[in-house]
């Protein structure tokens, strides 16, 4: 996983509440879409018309915003399907942060799955960045630092945020999930010796064609 | 004397292999369902990372999400399982998972195929890249929806890194009315609640309510736990699971049935646990639910109307529920029964079980769909749909001109292709009425069986009590 720890960019106001997963990526389109596309479809319904061209209304369309990195939205972001599609989806548009007063929990838990930084901050915080980076504005970069876990505004003001020092170091050291797991191989075997007999029926496994397949 | 402990805590001390610090265990992961459209990624993936499937023994396969639900259907009919189904099954056989193809007699819906085939037990951990992995916690086992890249990690590692839930406890208790079913309990309870308020928490359903209710209904509850944001929903096992459980194909037999009920007896809340949050609902309050708008908390009763806009407080919400009702060409304040249907789909791993088509036929019977409404029925898995053609239930559809059609989750998320065409308005006994869930345009109102058939007959949005 790409290490992720500080972001110098364009932040884009996308005010809206319960922003969902398809939304984000289309239940109809994601089958057939690989995960390096994934960025062509991201917020479809919001960022094309019927016909395939562009709703120039839709933040990141416009031009100041085309390229953020940092997103802002509205509460309950990615709320819905367990689709991971919605953060590669944002991947592919080149957004590494997303700040928001709420998450749907298993897309919060997606974005450390590739990088990228949920960010919850209150509800007038958000209000308060969005107001700075809003299209009356000049200056709409903002400043991340993974590190020391702070935001700074165009106007030059830090906010502090929390983040889990696990996903924190994870996210610094670019660290791969099933890498650090394997590293309690021991555990986990050692935990199924005693488990076959304390909840042998976990164990029994008829749907094995090949009944040695466990041994 | 151990301290008192939520039936959440004694499931999850279980499990744990290792802390991994700040409040993340890791946990062996005791049941994994694999499907078509998460699943074969996450296989193909595995190999392509140079790992090996740990205990390939723990998991199961079988395709849904893509198949066509079509008579005559084959594992390649639609685009999207030509390469995602097929993909399931190599790569399954690759790792030696048992996997149940299109054709085979145990293919369905991964949250119904699971329970039906004992595959699901009481006190197991089990995932499954699917939101509504929830389902499974109807049996009184910890379930829950994980990410693509977690699916690939339980494979690698048999294991999930996760953070310990907070605990939170939803007690219903009285009778539920004559025509009342567990869909609408559960859909009144995300009005009530909103759909955000079960983020970060693990719920457990319990009450005379709900220990009074089949596995079948408690599965409907279940499953709907994810549509408040709770990633895990789960009732205590009582005799009801164990009666649901004995003889099925993959539960314990003989010694090991013995030892596991032994062990299942233990799980229950003890009496002084104390819940992060505690609801209490009023089963005898309940009428029919039917949604009106683009989120499952847009829920009213059928003999209610849908709400004014000045009655939502919260400037967000109302706007929302502007667009939800411009998107639905509804108007705030006016009746919802009455509004002209032009689809019925009863089916999904929320409604898509014998006792739900049981319900749907016995509106259907000696009945015929209105003129113009196309009304599909898609049993939750081939074991569903042999139980309801022994029971003559296909033909009770048929002859009311309902569609009986082949196991799938079709037209609950339509990446078969099954869609719902742009501004039809379809009552759906699925789990989602999110905008373009059903087809690009596609206007959901999520029901229950007897009232998505109800509405089927009328040709229009019904109570299902007074057909
Ligand atoms: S029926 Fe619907 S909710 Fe259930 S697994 Fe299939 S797509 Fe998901």
């Amino acid at each position: 996983m790409e290490k992720l720890q500080q972001i110098d960019g364009v932040a884009a106001p996308l005010m809206r509440a319960n922003i969902d997963t398809d939304i984000i990526t289309p239940g109809k389109r994601i089958a057939t879409t690989e995960r390096e596309k994934m960025g062509e479809i991201a917020f479809e319904p919001l960022r094309f018309n019927d016909d395939g061209s562009e709703n120039p209304d839709f933040v990141l369309n416009q031009d100041r915003y085309r390229d953020a990195q940092v997103l802002i939205t509205g509460p309950n972001f990615g709320c819905g399907s367990s689709r991971e599609t919605a953060v590669w989806a944002l991947r592919g548009l080149g957004i590494r942060c997303v700040i928001g007063e709420s998450f749907g929990d298993i897309f919060y838990n997606n974005c450390f799955q590739n990088s990228v930084l949920p960010v919850r901050l209150s509800a007038e915080e958000i209000a308060e960045l969005a107001t700075e980076v809003g299209p009356d504005r000049n200056n709409l970069s903002v400043q991340i630092d993974v590190a020391a876990k702070t935001i700074t505004a165009p106007s030059g003001r830090v906010m502090h945020f929390e983040l889990a020092p696990d996903r924190q170091q994870a996210l610094l050291q670019g660290l791969d999930d099933i890498a650090q797991t394997l590293q309690h191989a021991e555990a986990i075997a050692k935990f199924q010796a005693n488990d076959r007999t304390s909840r042998s029926w976990i164990h029994a496994t008829p749907w094995q064609s090949n009944p040695s397949a466990e041994a | 004397m151990d301290a008192p402990r939520t039936l959440v805590d004694k499931i999850w001390d279980q499990h744990v292999i290792a802390d991994l610090g700040d409040g993340v265990d890791l946990l062996h992961v005791d049941r994994h369902l694999l499907h078509d459209l998460s699943g074969a990624r996450a296989l193909a993936e595995v190999r392509d990372k140079g790992h090996k499937v740990h205990s390939p023994q723990l998991t199961i396969s079988t395709p849904d999400h893509t198949i066509s639900t079509a008579t005559g259907r084959r594992e390649d009919s639609t685009e999207n399982s030509r390469k995602l189904a097929t993909l399931l099954r190599t790569q399954s056989d690759v790792h030696g998972i048992a996997h149940f193809p299109v054709g085979d007699p145990r293919q369905g819906i991964v949250h119904v195929v699971g329970p039906e085939l004992g595959f699901t037990l009481p006190g197991c951990l089990l995932v499954c890249g699917d939101s509504h992995t929830s389902t499974h916690g109807a049996l009184g086992a910890l379930a829950w929806g994980i990410g693509s890249s977690e699916v690939v990690h339980v494979l690698a590692t048999q294991t999930v890194r996760q953070r310990r839930p907070k605990r939170m406890r939803i007690n219903v208790n009285g009778n539920l009315g004559p025509g009342v079913t567990a869909k609408d309990l559960i859909l009144h309870i995300i009005g009530r609640l909103g759909v955000d308020a079960g983020t970060g928490y693990a719920v457990e359903y319990a009450g005379n309510t709900i220990t009074g209710l089949s596995i079948e209904e408690r599965m409907t509850i279940c499953n709907l736990s994810i549509e408040f944001g709770a990633r895990m929903g789960l009732i205590a096992p009582d005799a009801t699971t164990l009666a649901y459980l004995q003889g099925k194909a993959f539960a314990p037999k003989a010694a090991d049935w013995d030892a596991a009920t032994a062990a299942w007896a233990e799980l229950a809340t003890d009496p002084d646990a104390v819940f992060d949050h505690e609801e209490q609902i009023n089963a005898a309050d309940i009428a029919p639910q039917i949604t009106w708008g683009t989120s499952p908390e847009h829920t009213v009763a059928i003999d209610q109307k849908i709400p004014a806009l000045a009655q939502i407080v919260d400037p967000i919400k109302r706007s929302l529920a502007e667009a939800a009702l411009s998107y639905q060409g509804l108007s705030a304040g006016s009746s919802i029964a009455g509004t002209p249907v032009d689809w019925v789909f009863v089916g999904s791993c929320t409604n898509g079980r014998l006792s739900d088509l049981e319900a749907a036929a016995e509106i259907a019977k000696g009945r015929q769909v209105a003129k113009g409404v196309t009304a599909r029925i898609v049993p939750g898995s081939m074991a569903v749909k042999k139980a309801a053609e022994e029971k003559g239930l296909d033909r009770i559809f048929t002859a009311a001109g309902f569609e009986w059609r082949e196991p799938g989750c079709a037209q609950c998320v339509s990446t078969n292709g099954e869609y719902v065409p742009p501004g039809a308005r379809c009552v759906s006994t699925s789990n989602r009425n999110f905008v373009g869930r059903q087809g690009p345009g596609a206007r959901t109102h999520l029901a229950s069986p007897a009232m998505a058939a109800a509405a089927a007959i009328a040709g229009h949005i019904t109570d299902s009590r007074k057909i």
